[in-house]
């Protein structure tokens, strides 16, 4: 293959096409002289002085929202702009959970039509996000906890997600190393099993959206810091920045962690409260579980990457607060919840430990949809549900902003509903599930 | 068995020679001392090669020996990924290498790395996801190779919690390394009269001191020794500070305990971490960084090989060659990055015993030997620019290559606390900025590294003053990168990252520093890029035009150094209630269920029996009298002067015109109207309620209640009592007949002590509080007393019961008998929505209260129509039995669901709560329920209670 030369090159630089069937996408780094280096972002350019819509976030739904606006609605003078690097706020934090199995009407909807399009995003981009069909069992070590999971699986059945509750003996075969053993101190009861569960490279999510927008001509802006929104007549006409005042036909806040900040400056008090959310991860190991294991009664989620590493995560802070420290109690706490679990993972070791920040709503769902300042959007409240969420709310948000009307899928989680008593309560689906 | 060579003492500060130890790699024995590490006895074995590399399967040995690389992760049976340079060796004991497929010699995956071309940064983001569908399959061989040590699946520390532990600490100041400035340091704040905590990560204090050889060991001993005198010093070795958090809050772990310090004030003198060179092959065993060579020669009295050559860039590697030339090893060369050495007079006397020098060049490549286990030659090329090489150089055989190109400070413990690390481009020196207030640094960490320095800095840290500026030394060599055409220059080792991965990264666009690690993985493997993030950073800057300080490191998180889940789980600490009856409970059969933190009998007899017996507890209750144990229901006792009032703002209910004496019905709701909690306040005292609340749910009250008052400073007084208090709920017909017979002090008639009234008084001598509610609907009495006496209690009310029949029921017979009531259970029946009116009880609602927690959202509520209601209803028995959760349907629509549903003895049919639309309420309306596994049943709506609506058998 070496020996093939320039020819080989030519050939290749010609049709690429016909080389994209894998593993054969990587015979042109093989083959050729020069790495073939592909910008995938928007080389730093200058702010131009107006864009038809301006994204704050350049997270995966800031982005999400740039790529299909740029592809399914021909809205191309687009900037998303970011005070940080791309993806490196709740999208670089977050623990990669994909599941559908909520508890509301219009929960399941939303994130059992985010679950498909994921199914297929690799594809879409031509960019591999790497998602894993891997299933999610939720367990249950009291009678209520069974009560809620039936009540979701009931849900999630007559809605058509793949969600069941399933017996201690089911779990074993599910999970074999899982410790159901009836003299634990919280013997398993039963559990929530999702076939539909999976996981992702969460940076790559952020990512493909970022390379399909830019190439379609979306411009990225990172290390660009919203430092204002420019208000007149109740209208959104652009933001400051650093590198200067930017005018904008409308302007999506898409800024997970910072929601109800970032809200202020366009004058928009927002129903938030902001808790840092940690995790952890150990070293790799060689694979020995495949599903997303979790369990809301000692606050604690696992699963191992496909790198070999142990995910770690449970429940937020106890307080509201905007500082991304990881603390010892934590640590503590997480790794003993998942002995309870996973005697034998006392042996692991821990390589880093990180959180996030989640905006939390009074009823665990998301505000998406208009703001009382025209021409302005929300895409915020995302809690700990904000990267299951990143396809759909891409596709339904770039709806919105593209044609002024809020798709069915989303006007339930208008930020109107707190003022008409509408809340969509997801609270007995989000705990230490993610 | 291999041979061991070793030098003579006064090498080998660290092993025993009177203690043999033989053990396993791979199956092939070997001898060691007693205070090895398994690398070092290893490496005594001529063994460098110890595992392979993650994923071009490369091989790997020990870069540092300082326990700070990841290249020497061995597999023992319980412990994977155990560093071999840092492991103490025992005799006995079985090593494996890890990551190894086929031998370790022989690993049929490191052909992956011929096809290293094919393989380009990222490439799993580019490719295996075409044709659609055939991403799973790639996806599953690709997770077969992931991973390095393997999980021992039968271990558990759960049998032996006692191995792991946690101690809390106090000090004035915490002292995190023991070489010469933390040494230093300590001293000086004892001085001061201050307690110390000196914390140092090897076996013995001393640091550098120990590795640099017999030179230093005078003034190594006498400072260790004034340590160790010192009372006002608390020294722990083999421990390593592995976070720093606000105000001082440290971790530090010494083997199976975590230690949890708060320090007032904390001096790191955590040294530097040495930097390996970047060219072909430098990941070969046996190339290391100049340190583990000395730390090979003076700890372990190893000689590394026979033949090196010493990469320098500094004068350090001149220093190490003379180390090594004392100790036997023939230095084939020297080559020096530099014009020249700053030193000549050392370079003069290496070259008068034969060590030629070679200026101005580098180590292009490094090859193996013929054994293909370890370096046995290099590639020496003349420097014609930065990076860039002569097109041809020449061979020098040698059987270890030392590198000494410079140093990064320790930078993650400054970083966790908010420094700044930068970087000069012109010097190449590091320096740490923005240290928080109580946090100083000394020795090399901070830039100093002559000995006078180094030594000042740590009594000026130790003194709580700054030191003046240390002299500079020229340690860091800002380009040891040497880019070859054929690649394998690693940057990173762990993650096996050459240069053009690095620099392809910045290519495809992601050129912050933030993005090259996500997207390359450099710095994301076990080392956490303590080796990487220089190179990594110094290659993205050149590339992307910026300055190394502009472009930065990750950031840094913690722990320091891998610590496994065992040690931060401690005792696992998961406490378990039992109430004072617990044991009667067992000794009558009871089946307990769990509560929360509690256990609670669900019903008393054999498992298979368990609907049989539900009943006939049920019917005791409804025909004779029967007793339960309510313990766990929580106790909140509020006290002062506006008790009533606090109550009146927290609950929905009047609680100012309660006389003493009289309890009411408490109904909690939350800001947004939602029903949270309900229990009973009674009044004791005109300045007393006891206040009862779920068992699920008394915390949050008792948390709510301390938030609300904190708001509304009233001036009172509460306690959470649950746990003081043990109670039981008697009820039946035969109840107070019953209570007769054991409390003679109290008029116990319906006048005298009539419904939802208390009383306090002597029970079987015990002093109680008396409430009569009626959960359950007949006639009862909640006793409760002081915790001890709760199995005195119990005691004397079955004994006192026997003429009646009386019988001990469960949690599940009270759930069918309040159910037959029509009473919620809060958490059950309702959810994260229910409002007050949805539940129909709206009586409990004082509407003409100013205010309580909930109003304003209910009065707005109540000017809307309702979208559900909670109603019962009932199905004949024989029908199908709907489970609790399930929906209740409108055509296909979801349209409620089913909370609570039994079959009641009592009413021979069965009974249920459930959420129907406000146009299905009106009593006999049939609504449809999708029970579990989809079959639908309609059942008809009764209006509640379905037992005794009159009330009539309660306020007897």
């Amino acid at each position: 293959m070496m020996l093939r030369g320039r020819d080989g090159c030519k050939l290749i630089a010609e049709k690429p096409k016909n080389y994209n069937a894998m593993p054969f996408g990587l015979l042109k780094y093989g083959l050729s002289k020069e790495y073939p280096a592909h910008q995938h972002f928007t080389p730093k350019t200058d702010l131009k002085p107006h864009y038809d819509v301006v994204i704050i976030g350049a997270g995966g739904h800031g982005t999400a929202i740039a790529y299909h606006l740029a592809k399914h609605h021909g809205i191309r003078n687009v900037a998303v702009l970011d005070k940080g690097y791309l993806g490196g706020g709740n999208t670089a934090r977050n623990t990669a959970v994909i599941r559908s199995n909520y508890l509301t009407e219009e929960g399941v909807n939303f994130y059992r039509e985010s679950v498909k399009l994921y199914q297929n995003l690799s594809n879409e981009f031509g960019y591999n996000i790497m998602f894993e069909n891997r299933g999610q069992l939720t367990l249950a070590h009291s009678d209520a906890a069974i009560r809620s999971f039936r009540w979701r699986a009931e849900v999630n059945q007559h809605l058509g997600v793949r969600s069941e509750l399933v017996d201690p003996q089911m779990i074993r075969e599910l999970v074999p190393n899982l410790r159901v053993q009836d003299d634990a101190r919280f013997p398993i009861l039963g559990g929530l099993w999702h076939a539909d569960g999976a996981t992702a490279r969460h940076d790559a999510v952020a990512w493909g959206y970022a390379k399909g927008a830019c190439e379609r001509g979306v411009e990225l802006h990172q290390c660009t810091e919203v430092t204002d929104v420019r208000i007149s007549n109740g209208r959104v006409v652009g933001v400051e920045t650093p590198r200067g005042y930017v005018e904008a036909g409308c302007v999506v806040q898409a800024v997970a962690g910072m929601s109800s900040v970032v809200a202020e400056m366009a004058g928009i008090k927002l129903p938030i409260h902001s808790y840092p959310l940690q995790a952890m991860v150990t070293q790799p190991y060689k694979p020995l579980l495949e599903p997303h294991v979790s369990s809301p009664h000692v606050h604690v989620y696992v699963h191992q990457t496909s790198r070999g590493e142990f995910v770690i995560g449970g429940g937020s802070d106890p307080y509201a607060l905007y500082n991304t420290r990881a603390t010892l109690e934590q640590k503590e706490s997480l790794a003993s919840a998942v002995l309870e679990l996973f005697p034998f993972l006392a042996q692991a070791k821990m390589l880093r430990q990180w959180a996030g920040v989640t905006d939390m709503t009074p009823d665990y769902s998301p505000i998406m949809g208009l703001s009382p300042v025209d021409n302005y959007y929300l895409d915020a409240g995302w809690g700990t549900w904000g990267f299951k969420a990143t396809p759909i709310c891409g596709q339904t948000m770039a709806e919105l902003v593209a044609t002024g009307r809020a798709p069915e899928l989303i006007t339930p989680f208008a930020l109107d509903r707190f003022y008409d008593f509408r809340q969509v309560n997801e609270a007995g689906a989000t705990a230490a599930s993610h | 068995m291999a041979s061991q060579q070793r030098l003579p003492a006064p090498y080998g500060l660290l092993i025993d020679r009177g203690k043999p130890c033989s053990f396993e790699f791979d199956g092939k024995g070997y001898i060691g001392y007693g205070g090895d590490t398994i690398a070092s006895a290893l490496i005594a074995n001529q063994q460098w090669l110890m595992s392979r590399s993650f994923k071009y399967h490369r091989m790997r040995g020990p870069l540092t020996m300082a326990g700070h690389d990841a290249n020497t992760l061995v597999q023992l049976k319980s412990a994977p990924n155990t560093l071999a340079d840092k492991q103490l060796l025992q005799d006995g004991m079985q090593v494996h290498a890890q990551n190894v497929a086929g031998s370790l010699r022989r690993d049929w995956l490191s052909v992956l790395g011929s096809f290293a071309k094919f393989l380009p940064v990222g490439f799993y983001y580019k490719a295996f996801f075409r044709p659609r569908g055939i991403w799973p399959l790639w996806a599953k061989l690709i997770r077969r190779q992931a991973g390095l040590g393997v999980i021992d699946q039968s271990y558990s520390t759960a049998h032996n919690d006692e191995e792991f532990d946690k101690q809390y600490k106090f000090a004035d100041v915490v002292v995190v390394g023991g070489g010469p400035a933390g040494l230093s340091a300590a001293l000086a704040a004892a001085k001061a009269e201050e307690e110390v905590l000196l914390v140092d990560e090897n076996k013995i204090l001393g640091g550098s001191f120990n590795y640099l050889g017999a030179g230093y060991q005078v003034e190594r001993d006498s400072l260790v020794a004034e340590v160790l005198a010192n009372p006002k010093i608390e020294v722990l070795c083999n421990t390593i500070c592995n976070s720093w958090q606000a105000d001082h809050w440290l971790a530090l772990v010494n083997d199976t305990r975590l230690h949890k310090v708060r320090a007032k004030r904390v001096v790191l003198a955590t040294g530097s971490i040495e930097q390996p060179a970047i060219f072909r092959g430098n990941d070969l065993p046996g190339v290391v960084v100049s340190s583990a060579v000395l730390r090979l020669l003076n700890l372990y009295a190893v000689k590394p090989g026979d033949k090196a050559v010493v990469l320098a860039g500094n004068d350090e590697g001149y220093g190490t060659a003379q180390a090594l030339h004392a100790a036997g090893v023939e230095v084939v060369a020297i080559v020096d990055l530099r014009d020249a050495s700053n030193q000549p007079t050392i370079a003069q006397e290496l070259e008068a015993v034969g060590v030629p020098i070679f200026s101005k060049s580098t180590i292009f490549e490094a090859q193996l030997d013929k054994t293909a286990q370890r370096v046995g030659k290099v590639e020496v090329r003349k420097i014609t620019e930065p990076g860039k090489c002569a097109e041809t150089g020449r061979f020098l055989e040698c059987d270890f290559v030392c590198v000494a190109v410079g140093y990064m400070p320790s930078w993650q413990l400054p970083c966790m606390a908010g420094a700044q690390l930068s970087y000069d481009d012109a010097s190449a020196e590091f320096a740490l900025s923005k240290l928080p207030a109580g946090m100083r640094l000394a020795g090399s960490v901070n830039g100093a590294w002559q000995l006078d320095d180094v030594i000042a800095q740590g009594r000026a840290a130790g003194e709580n003053r700054s030191a003046g500026p240390p002299e500079s030394v020229p340690l860091n060599h800002p380009w040891p990168i040497f880019a070859h055409p054929k690649g394998k220059e690693f940057v990173d080792f762990d993650e096996d990252l050459q240069i053009a991965d690095i620099i392809n990264a910045t290519r495809d666009g992601y050129s912050d520093i933030q993005l090259v690690k996500r997207y390359s993985t450099c710095g994301m493997g076990p080392s956490q890029g303590r080796h990487s993030a220089l190179a990594a950073a110094r290659l993205v800057a050149d590339v992307t035009g910026r300055s190394v300080a502009e472009t930065g490191v990750t950031t840094a998180r913690p722990p320091v150094a891998a610590e496994t889940l065992a040690v931060n789980a401690g005792r696992s600490f998961y406490p378990a209630r039992r109430t004072n009856m617990h044991y009667r409970h067992a000794e009558a059969g009871a089946q307990m269920m769990q509560a929360g933190a509690w256990y609670r009998p669900a019903y008393y007899g054999p498992q298979d029996r368990a609907q049989q017996c539900i009943h006939n507890e049920v019917m005791a209750v409804r025909n004779s009298v029967g007793l339960i144990d309510v313990s766990t229901l929580g106790g909140l006792e509020v006290r002062g002067p506006d008790a009533g009032e606090f109550l009146n703002r927290f609950y929905t209910f009047t609680f100012t015109k309660l006389v003493p004496g009289q309890a009411r019905y408490a109904l909690l709701c939350n800001e947004a109207g939602v029903v949270i909690d309900d229990g009973v306040a009674a009044r004791l005292h005109e300045q007393h309620f006891y206040v009862t609340a779920t068992t699920g749910g008394v915390d949050r009250v008792f948390q709510s209640m301390l938030k609300w008052n904190a708001q509304w400073g009233l001036d009172v007084d509460i306690a959470n009592a649950t746990t003081a208090w043990c109670g039981v709920n008697i009820a039946g017909p035969d109840a107070r007949k019953v209570l007769a017979k054991v409390c003679d002090s109290l008029d116990l008639s319906a006048d005298a002590f009539p419904y939802m009234a208390v009383r306090e008084a002597k029970v079987a001598g015990i002093p109680a509080r008396l409430l009569r509610v009626g959960f359950v609907g007949e006639l009862g009495y909640e006793i409760h007393v002081p915790q001890l006496y709760g199995e005195a209690l119990w005691d004397s009310l079955l004994k006192a019961g026997e003429e009646f029949s009386i019988k001990p029921f469960g949690v599940e017979a009270q759930r069918v008998l309040r159910l037959e009531k029509g009473h919620v259970i809060i958490g059950q029946d309702t959810d994260a929505m229910s409002n007050p009116m949805e539940l129909q009880m709206n009586w409990a609602l004082a509407r003409k209260k100013p205010f309580f927690v909930g109003a304003r959202t209910l009065r707005e509520l109540e000017t809307k129509p309702l979208e559900r209601v909670l109603a019962g209803f009932t199905l004949p028995i024989g029908a199908a039995q709907p489970k609790e959760s399930c929906l209740v349907l409108e055509g296909e629509q979801m349209a409620g669901r089913v909370t609570s549903c039994a079959v009641s003895p009592t009413l021979n049919k069965q009974v249920g709560l459930a959420y129907v639309p406000p146009s299905a309420v009106e009593p006999g309306s049939v609504i449809t329920i999708k029970c579990e596994g989809g079959e639908r049943v309609d059942a008809t709506i009764q209006a509640l209670p379905f037992y005794d609506a009159e009330g009539a058998r309660q306020a007897v």
